[in-house]
């Protein structure tokens, strides 16, 4: 069941267009998580979700009910903070309890509800804390609690472990990631521009870029199939390697020549239009391999070498003056600065965008 | 570090702090106590020096009538400033503090009568109360036709009139610390209780108001000091007058030094207003901080 759309939704700021025509249809029990770099809007459409921007042109409907003009509190979402906005002046139980009282619940629910929340986020013990007298962490599971206890049909979290450090961010995360699991039916969307938060939380990603939807889709779906060159190198760290090609040949498989000699072929379909056409051949750091064949992809002078132990991530010379390739090899290897390599990676790992950036699998 | 150089530190420090202790002694410490003193002795007249009579002056200050009609304008006063000026400034606070046209022009009006000394304001009031000529009786008389009236000169609207003008003179001054205060609340505060479900009301007086607490003890402790202290505006617009209905403590100590020259009664007065002072600040302190709430 559909549980929030988005449709033709567009925000302008003046002559400013910050979003153009989002469409997305969110089904009921969703992890939705909207990423991309900084500017690109991911927040600004969260804040309209939530009522606290409003919404230029199209129609924004929770439950099937078109909720533009509706108030925030109206809406039926929770939001979580990224400075958490915790009231200071408030303890941990007022804080939680707030929107309740609000609403006039009798006070034994609010109890009850509180309560239930406190000891779902290990709360218990700190109902009687001011804010101030909390952890980081804690401060956000308090955030937490208080959209929970409101029981909303949408959860909407901006960037919520953004304050947190290292080590936190990651016992937060994996939190939030059971709390999903124990609330199914709840709606989430949750706002990030950190794609490892994007990749182990979310159920489809949303990746934004300059106001627009890149792609919308399972995280794996965007790792192993992006739409096109910006969501290819956003999705995946290092970056997806972009290697100037050309078309040699079409049909079901596209074989491919670079400029230094290599070639591939690629089971990916073409036409016979794209033949001789420049083309960008994608393929990751992870899945490439060194070889002493004839038979590569592509051959580049080594000018970094770090070594993790687990991994080996090597840096090559740039060849068209923009960014580095980078191979990212398993386990330890012995490799000069300076030597050339010859890199190849199997057919089934690549990827083609054609001028434009799109993928010839989205043509 | 040689003994030496310890006694040459020594007397630079002292050396440099000299200056301001000489003035801070002279017109600070030394007059308090001397006021102190003078208390217990009555005042020297011609060949008649000075004698100590112990707590005569205070057995004169309260049989006086005069002491106890200027403290209750005083407190009259206090309640009728504080509270008001103090409820506009956070209104004017609010107001300015959010999306509107010409608002620096906005603040800067409400600024304006902070910057002007109080004489002039005085002054520019003696023309708004005038009896028949002045603004109000000109904007009454046109609206209403109501007859002349003589604001200051009646000693049942005397004080009240002189309010009036302190709370204009005052209001913009507190505004400031407000809109400062204001400017420090995170919005996302506000975002979160109306997602809550807080009305603009509910989001004032839940959360706007109690997060300016710090700000209302400091303004409040500093409008009742100036309650007591700002006089000067009563020197022109009614001399205290009619029949001490407008006269308040600081001024009638004034009175009693100046005019009367009973300088040992003054300062028994003086004594008395700074106790007063002195234990509403501390009363102050400890009924609000319970109640304040420091980030």
């Amino acid at each position: 069941m559909t549980s929030l759309s988005l449709k033709n939704v567009s925000k302008s700021y003046g002559a400013v267009e910050v979003l153009r025509d989002i469409d997305l249809e969110i089904e009921e029990g969703e992890l939705i998580v909207f990423v991309g770099p900084s500017g690109c809007g991911k927040s600004t459409l969260l804040r309209m979700i939530a009522g606290l921007e409003t919404i230029t042109s199209g129609d924004l409907e929770i439950d099937g009910a078109v909720v533009n003009d509706y108030p925030p509190a109206q809406r039926g979402i929770a939001m979580v903070f990224q400075s958490y906005a915790l009231y200071p002046h408030m303890t941990v139980y007022d804080n939680m309890a707030f929107a309740l009282k609000l609403a006039g619940k009798p006070k034994d629910e609010i109890e009850r509800a509180v309560r239930d929340a406190a000891a779902t986020l290990q709360l218990d013990h700190l109902l009687d804390r001011l804010p101030k007298a909390l952890s980081g962490g804690q401060r956000q599971r308090v955030a937490i609690g208080r959209a929970i206890v409101r029981d909303p049909k949408v959860f909407l979290f901006d960037e919520p472990l953004s304050n947190l450090d290292a080590a936190l961010r990651v016992a937060t995360r994996i939190e939030i990631a059971q709390l999903k699991e124990s609330m199914p039916g709840s709606t989430m969307i949750y706002v990030t521009h950190d794609q490892v938060e994007a990749m182990t939380l979310a159920s489809r990603i949303v990746v934004l870029h300059g106001g627009n939807v890149e792609q919308f889709g399972p995280p794996l779906e965007l790792y192993e199939r992006p739409a096109n060159t910006f969501v290819a190198q956003f999705i995946g760290s290092p970056a997806m390697n972009l290697i100037d090609a050309t078309v040699a040949s079409a049909g079901q498989v596209t074989t491919v020549t670079m400029a230094d000699g290599g070639h591939a072929d690629a089971p990916i379909g073409s036409s016979e239009s794209d033949i001789g056409s420049a083309i960008k051949l994608g393929v990751r750091p992870e899945d490439l391999s060194v070889t002493d064949s004839d038979d590569y992809l592509v051959k580049a002078t080594v000018e970094i070498v770090e070594a993790l132990g687990e991994t080996t991530v090597v840096y090559f010379k740039s060849q068209n003056g923009r960014d580095p390739m980078i191979a990212k090899l398993p386990g330890i290897h012995k490799i000069e600065r300076g030597s050339e390599l010859r890199l190849i990676a199997s057919p089934e790992k690549l990827h083609l965008f054609d001028e434009s950036g799109r993928s010839f699998l989205y043509r | 570090m040689s003994r030496m150089s310890i006694k040459r530190e020594w007397v630079h420090g002292w050396l440099l702090l000299l200056p301001a202790m000489v003035f801070l002694f002279a017109f600070t410490h030394i007059p308090a106590v001397t006021t102190l003193i003078n208390s217990f002795f009555s005042t020297p007249r011609g060949r008649r020096s000075a004698e100590f009579i112990g707590l005569e002056n205070y057995q004169e200050m309260l049989t006086d009538d005069v002491f106890w009609k200027v403290l209750w304008n005083n407190l009259w006063y206090a309640i009728g400033t504080i509270p008001l000026s103090i409820a506009l400034a956070i209104a004017m606070a609010l107001w300015v503090n959010d999306k509107l046209a010409g608002r620096s022009f906005v603040r800067m009006a409400y600024f304006t009568p902070t910057v002007l000394p109080l004489i002039a304001v005085a002054n520019i009031w003696m023309f708004f109360y005038t009896p028949s000529f002045g603004l109000f009786d000109q904007i009454t008389g046109f609206l209403f036709g109501w007859p002349a009236s003589n604001y200051l000169g009646n000693p049942e609207t005397a004080l009240n009139a002189i309010i009036v003008v302190t709370v204009w003179k005052e209001a913009g001054f507190f505004m400031i610390f407000y809109l400062a205060a204001l400017q420090a609340i995170p919005v996302s505060l506000k975002e979160a209780a109306q997602i809550e479900g807080a009305g603009r009301w509910t989001v004032f007086w839940r959360i706007t108001f109690p997060l300016l607490m710090p700000t209302t003890l400091f303004v409040g402790v500093n409008a009742v000091i100036n309650s007591f202290r700002l006089v000067d505006h009563i020197f022109i617009l009614t001399d205290g007058g009619p029949d001490n209905a407008s006269a308040l403590l600081l001024f009638y100590i004034y009175e009693v030094a100046f005019r009367f020259w009973e300088t040992a009664y003054a300062a028994t007065l003086t004594v008395a207003l700074l106790v007063l002072l002195s234990l509403l600040a501390i009363g102050q302190f400890f009924f609000f901080d319970r109640k304040v709430h420091y980030k």
